[in-house]
């Protein structure tokens, strides 16, 4: 009788104590572990579990006085639009998400997009740069990424620093994002009345360039921007390589910032990329880690190098907590209205979301660097080569 | 000008990679009125021998090529008697569907193994360098192993025993039988000859090109266009159709976004269809 007492107490007492629970908060999103987008893919996806893993070993997120375990729900969605449809709207009704974070790439982002705001659920876009997905009138997406239409913007600067009048080829995929970011420069190119040898646009599932690398050839053009993803971008530039197309200036999308891009050996060197972050970039983070402290920790957990995808993913979870914290709570709306007031520098960068209901979400605080492969020493190394501030070497034309 | 003679070789050149894909389609059609929609599929296996050999067994890329053709060989015969021997003389919806069932399992299974992400296997041959422009030795490689299969295929079939008794059956299976001939057996194998040269195409394809699971549709598709160039049944006409396709991808590049192609090619295969019933190269019967 005494024994039964005592034990019914007890778990009164536990039952009763809100501040030993320890809740669960449920971030949503999907990966492309399978499909053309794999790589890249992969990397956001590690930088996101590895800030669920840095929040959930400090004990969690404590907001309104509860304490909640970061849990990750996510799913493969193949690279495929019809899977990111079907997935998300799983996600939301039947693993019950509070937050989301997006796929990686414009496309599937967009698709994402259009569920997660039928759902009214505040999703953090990382790995997607078209613009035009937030000039739907949105009311819960946030970019972190630069916008596509600065992708380039750079790289025609610094090429016109080494040759003020070149012959530029724009070779890039057949996807919203590379045409985005091609048809910005474009206009820029056409305004500085740069001759524009070669224009063309390839399927994503190209695997033979030699017909537009062989036209390139023919235009004799000095510099080549383009590309797209990762699997069309190194085919490109190896067979830009192997053709020896003599192209003195190369700008691919994506492809170049990853670590992988490194096993095309000779072929990688003097290819540059715009690129959302690098390991080199001396931001002062105002919360959250610096970028020594990311970069090691993502390269002790992984053994490979974090390039700007793996930084999104991280940082996605970074301002998202940040958010919540300021909020004080899981809620929505709250959450969202911190979104919109916030103006944060991290070890990713500057952060800023317009509130402009025409462009709602839109990156306008972020700033886009450009990365090149040199050889250092007989191995390959990624350079910052623009801007100036953010420099670490000379370009190689 | 040099820069269109420049995309004609190249074109060439894999055009003739396009001929040896096609031989095997036209051969199994040619012989026992099968339309193979595995085509694609056996492509694909062709290619990640390839893989296999070269990246996980770490042989020399090239020795894939003889291994595919015995191998090709081989599974030809398995999925013959799978899939083909209860669809033969029946209606030809029977046996496309049979083979499109065949592609289905095929391509679910290499998914479930490789998943659809893209694989690439590095070729490292010299290359040749003419007035700015290169050819890949990859590319020439395989257009002379494709040629050099080929005229081997050739010899097969006109000069010897098996050949002649292939021909015979693609003639008239019923006087074939009273020829003593097995028929049976002899179908048998010229689905495996037609599987391995598809798939000896995959790994040539797999030597210059990357891929994935699903990259055999391209090149079955182009296989229709070539068959119906070259005539249906005729390996020869396949070979020549399938450099012809690679001369007119070769001669369009030049004046259009290369996205437009496919667009020629198949409005080639509709003209053909339509101006040349039986085959621009056909010489023998339809």
């Amino acid at each position: 009788m005494k024994k039964t007492f005592y034990l019914a107490a007890a778990a009164m007492l536990l039952i009763a104590c809100p501040a030993f629970a320890q809740e669960t908060i449920t971030i949503g999103f999907t990966s492309s572990q399978t499909g053309a987008l794999n790589n890249d893919s992969t990397a956001q996806m590690r930088g996101i579990e590895l800030w669920r893993d840095d929040v959930n070993a400090k004990g969690g997120l404590k907001l309104g006085g509860k304490s909640y375990t970061v849990k990750l729900v996510s799913y493969d969605d193949e690279s495929q639009n019809t899977r990111v449809q079907q997935l998300y709207t799983r996600l939301i009704t039947q693993d019950k998400a509070q937050f989301l974070i997006s796929p990686y790439s414009s496309g599937l982002v967009a698709t994402a997009a259009i569920i997660s705001e039928q759902y009214g659920k505040v999703m953090i876009t990382t790995g997607g740069a078209l613009e035009k997905t937030y000039q739907l009138g949105n009311k819960n997406l946030f970019q972190l990424y630069t916008g596509s239409s600065q992708y380039l913007a750079g790289a025609l600067v610094a090429l016109k620093e080494k040759n003020p009048k070149p012959r530029v080829a724009f070779v890039y995929e057949d996807d919203p994002f590379s045409k985005s970011v091609v048809a910005a420069v474009r206009d820029t190119a056409k305004k500085d009345g740069d001759v524009i040898a070669v224009d063309e646009s390839y399927a994503g599932s190209t695997t033979d360039f030699s017909p537009v690398i062989n036209k390139a050839i023919s235009a004799k053009a000095d510099a080549l921007l383009g590309g797209g993803h990762y699997a069309d971008g190194a085919t490109l530039a190896r067979q830009l390589h192997e053709q020896k197309a003599g192209v003195k200036w190369v700008t691919l999308l994506v492809a170049p910032d990853s670590p992988k891009f490194a096993e095309l050996g000779d072929s990688a060197v003097g290819i540059s990329v715009p690129s959302q972050w690098e390991p080199q970039a001396a931001f002062k983070p105002d919360f959250g880690p610096t970028v020594p402290a990311f970069t090691k920790a993502f390269t002790d957990k992984y053994k490979i190098a974090p390039a700007y995808h793996a930084a999104g993913g991280y940082a996605a979870g970074l301002i998202l907590q940040h958010a919540m914290e300021k909020a004080d709570s899981i809620d929505q709306a709250k959450v969202a209205a911190q979104l919109n007031a916030m103006d944060v520098t991290t070890f990713f960068g500057r952060t800023k979301f317009s509130t402009d209901p025409k462009s709602h979400g839109l990156q306008v605080g972020h700033d886009m660097v450009l990365a090149q492969w040199q050889k250092k020493d007989g191995k390959l190394v990624k350079e910052v080569i623009w801007p100036k501030a953010a420099k670490t070497a000379e370009a190689l034309y | 000008m040099i820069g269109i003679l420049a995309s004609i070789i190249d074109g060439i050149l894999i055009g003739a990679v396009y001929g040896l894909a096609a031989m095997g389609l036209t051969l199994i059609w040619g012989v026992m009125n099968v339309i193979n929609l595995a085509h694609g599929a056996i492509v694909v296996i062709g290619m990640f021998v390839l893989y296999t050999v070269a990246n996980m067994l770490g042989l020399h890329p090239y020795g894939a090529v003889p291994l595919m053709i015995v191998f090709g060989f081989v599974v030809g015969i398995a999925l013959y008697w799978v899939g083909v021997h209860r669809m033969i003389g029946r209606p030809e919806l029977m046996s496309l569907l049979s083979t499109f069932a065949l592609n289905m399992v095929l391509i679910g299974l290499g998914t479930a193994w490789w998943t659809t992400s893209p694989y690439n296997v590095q070729v490292s041959v010299p290359s040749v360098s003419w007035q700015g422009y290169t050819f890949t030795g990859t590319h020439i490689t395989a257009a002379v192993l494709a040629v050099v299969i080929a005229g081997l295929l050739y010899l097969l079939l006109y000069h010897t025993r098996i050949g002649k008794a292939v021909r015979a059956v693609a003639t008239n299976r019923e006087a074939a039988e009273l020829c003593a001939i097995p028929t049976t057996q002899v179908l048998a194998m010229a689905f495996g000859l037609g599987v391995a040269l598809a798939g000896v195409s995959g790994t040539l394809i797999a030597t210059m090109f990357p891929f994935t699971v699903l990259s055999g549709e391209a090149y079955q598709l182009k296989s229709f266009v070539v068959t119906v160039l070259g005539g249906l049944g005729n390996p020869a006409g396949a070979l020549m159709g399938g450099i012809a396709l690679g001369l007119v991808e070769g001669l369009a590049t030049p004046f259009m976004p290369v996205s437009w192609i496919p667009i020629v090619e198949f409005g080639l295969f509709v003209f053909c269809l339509i101006a040349f019933p039986r085959g621009i190269f056909s010489f023998t019967k339809a």
